[in-house]
């Protein structure tokens, strides 16, 4: 058995940064989200592992930061909650645009506005669609345990550095707040300086070596024709993700006739509506997006084979029902359920949203 | 007596003065009389000087001076409006060896950068702040920027600036060397072979101090902007002279350490 902890999802974010050997985390406070860094300061990385620990002035600064470590090949994050990472989108924007790799936690709150500190899924449309200005795409991994929270953190560096994109950890106030049991992972060392040059010497800006032309990590091209070049190696990127990194958990679905589609708490209380639908009888499943862009569209288009209708449990007015539409393609009904406001939902709501919506309707 | 030819002036020990290694060939788009080329050539001389293009990252900010890493043969940044010393502070906390220079307009580090600005400073990263001063948004067409001087026309204050309507002249170097991050901060100029050596000498020093991890070092260079300001290039500097200089006054504002934190820290609140 590796290290087990009882720990809030906010912390193993923290813990699971200086394990995999993050190189430096830049930060604001915000409620839902402030254990994240308010954890690292206490734990001292610097110390331990190297890694540079930054509270910045604004969001604004901290994801710039991160443009400049990222700059570096170094591995560097922030996180923040849906406020801070609207602030943060002009930054993510030149990101995906310089092709710069990092990892930005967003613990959702409910909006619009300052909306509440209370948990909520309402930012899906800015994770999944961009967010920023321009045509680009982030990676989006929705955590719904705390175990995934620790999970999520390397593996959205692995994706970001393979597709030199940033990557977003969607999740939301109840995930971060929450208590559960984690393994937490073994620790990697930091990579030297040395390391770095050997795996990324080809794209960082690391200092205009003799053998090499120099390095601008920018978002700007002037030709028009060039631009249009680099936008479309984009969209190849962005193509190769939809091809190769789909992931997502699918729970009950083989048979099933009824499927809700939720991520992150949604997923957790949708687990446990699909298990008190099965026991009266209704042959409900569930299918999980874990990464919500790339969005499992064709394992749902899938289900439609067997399924009469699909739920789309999320906590908003109804953002992924749009992506679980086009995936089902007007084959059968889909329908919306979801509490907003920072209200979670309850299972026995979903069921009775599946019997009212989808059986009765 | 023969006659001399070229091969016997052009010799390496006549030479006098040549342009600097870091300088590349692209031809540069600034406007003639600006004094942006001549800021480059003296940024470029100095990494030359001190043999550090290997280690020197630029910042470059949203500006005319946007595609500066055209011109100088270095590795570059490139940061969105304003964030350059955000962006520079990422860089250099993660790469604590590194040169890092950030290069701002007067829109970019003023305005919608004040924030990055201030708090990279009070923060005292190691890094290189230069500012060009010439009171006018230069490369969206001479709009008013926060240093435009009182009177002044542009295209957004095509009356002259009204002090009633938009406030007075910022200066923000003389609020940077209010602050204990930094360790020098000096306002040169560029429009005279004088002020050019004194000009590089400031950069030299502001490269030589990010080594020492001393805190910031800041250099405003008062600037022409002839085609915002609608004057020829010497009318330009004559202006610059004449307008600018009594508002902003040339010379090292700040030149010293920050050595009482002990003075001013406080008793632990918790154990």
């Amino acid at each position: 058995m590796g290290d087990l902890r009882l720990m809030k999802g906010n912390e193993v974010i923290a813990e699971a940064a200086i394990r995999c050997g993050c190189d430096g985390y830049f930060g604001y406070p915000i409620t839902p989200q402030s254990e994240v860094m308010e954890t690292l300061m206490l734990r001292r990385p610097w110390e331990e592992t190297g890694m540079v620990v930054l509270q910045a002035e604004s969001e604004v600064a901290s994801i710039n930061m991160m443009f400049g470590g990222a700059s570096s090949g170094k591995k560097v994050m922030t996180s923040s909650s849906s406020p801070g990472i609207s602030l943060m989108t002009e930054g993510i924007s030149y990101m995906a645009g310089a092709e710069l790799p990092g990892v930005i936690v967003n613990v959702q709150r409910g909006g619009p506005g300052l909306g509440t500190i209370q948990p909520s899924q309402a930012d899906y449309f800015q994770a999944t669609k961009g967010g920023g200005h321009g045509d680009y795409r982030l990676i989006v991994l929705a955590p719904n345990s705390v175990q995934e929270m620790n999970d999520f953190v390397d593996l959205g560096f692995e994706l970001s550095f393979k597709y030199r994109n940033p990557a977003l950890i969607l999740t939301d106030g109840v995930i971060g707040q929450m208590m559960e049991k984690v393994e937490l992972s073994e620790f990697k060392p930091r990579l030297t300086d040395k390391q770095i040059e050997e795996k990324y010497g080809e794209w960082i800006a690391s200092g205009k070596k003799p053998d090499r032309e120099r390095h601008i990590k920018t978002s700007l091209e002037m030709v028009s024709e060039v631009q249009e070049k680099n936008n479309e190696r984009f969209q190849a990127k962005y193509r190769a993700m939809e091809k190769d990194e789909v992931r997502f958990e699918a729970i009950q679905c083989d048979d099933a006739e009824y499927v809700i589609v939720a991520y992150g708490v949604s997923s957790r209380i949708s687990q446990k509506a699909v298990v008190l639908l099965r026991e009266q009888g209704i042959k409900a499943g569930l299918l999980r997006p874990i990464t919500l862009f790339p969005f499992p569209t064709q394992k749902i288009n899938q289900l439609t084979d067997k399924a009469k209708g699909f739920l789309s449990v999320e906590m908003s007015s109804g953002q992924m029902i749009e992506d679980v539409k086009l995936a089902v393609n007007g084959k059968t009904k889909v329908e919306h359920f979801g509490r907003m406001g920072g209200v979670i939902a309850t299972p026995g709501e979903v069921v009775d949203a599946v019997k009212q919506k989808l059986i009765g309707g | 007596m023969d006659e001399l030819q070229l091969a016997d002036i052009i010799k390496p020990e006549n030479k006098v003065y040549g342009k600097s290694k870091i300088m590349t060939d692209t031809p540069m788009h600034y406007c003639y009389g600006c004094s942006h080329g001549v800021v480059h050539k003296l940024i470029a001389e100095v990494i030359e000087e001190m043999n550090i293009q290997e280690d020197t990252i630029g910042i470059a900010p949203v500006g005319c001076s946007v595609m500066m890493y055209y011109y100088l043969d270095i590795d570059w940044l490139q940061a969105p409006h304003g964030r350059a010393p955000a962006v520079a502070t990422g860089y250099k906390r993660t790469n604590p060896k590194k040169y890092v220079f950030t290069y701002q307009g007067d829109g970019d580090l003023a305005a919608i950068g004040t924030a990055e600005t201030m708090h990279a400073v009070n923060r005292g990263e190691n890094i290189v702040m230069i500012f060009i001063n010439n009171a006018i948004y230069g490369m969206t067409g001479g709009q008013m920027a926060p240093t435009t001087m009182i009177g002044q026309s542009t295209s957004t204050s095509p009356h002259g600036r009204d002090v009633e309507v938009n406030g007075y002249p910022l200066k923000i170097t003389e609020l940077i060397a209010q602050l204990p991050g930094s360790a020098y901060v000096t306002r040169q100029s560029v429009h005279t072979p004088a002020t050019v050596r004194k000009c590089k000498k400031a950069i030299r020093k502001a490269f030589e101090n990010s080594a020492k991890n001393i805190g910031t070092s800041f250099i405003e260079v008062v600037s022409t902007c002839n085609s915002g300001w609608k004057l020829d290039p010497v009318e330009s500097n004559k202006w610059m002279e004449e307008n600018m200089f009594p508002f902003y006054p040339l010379g090292d504002i700040k030149d010293s350490v920050h050595d009482d934190v002990e003075k001013y820290s406080v008793q632990k609140n918790k154990k």
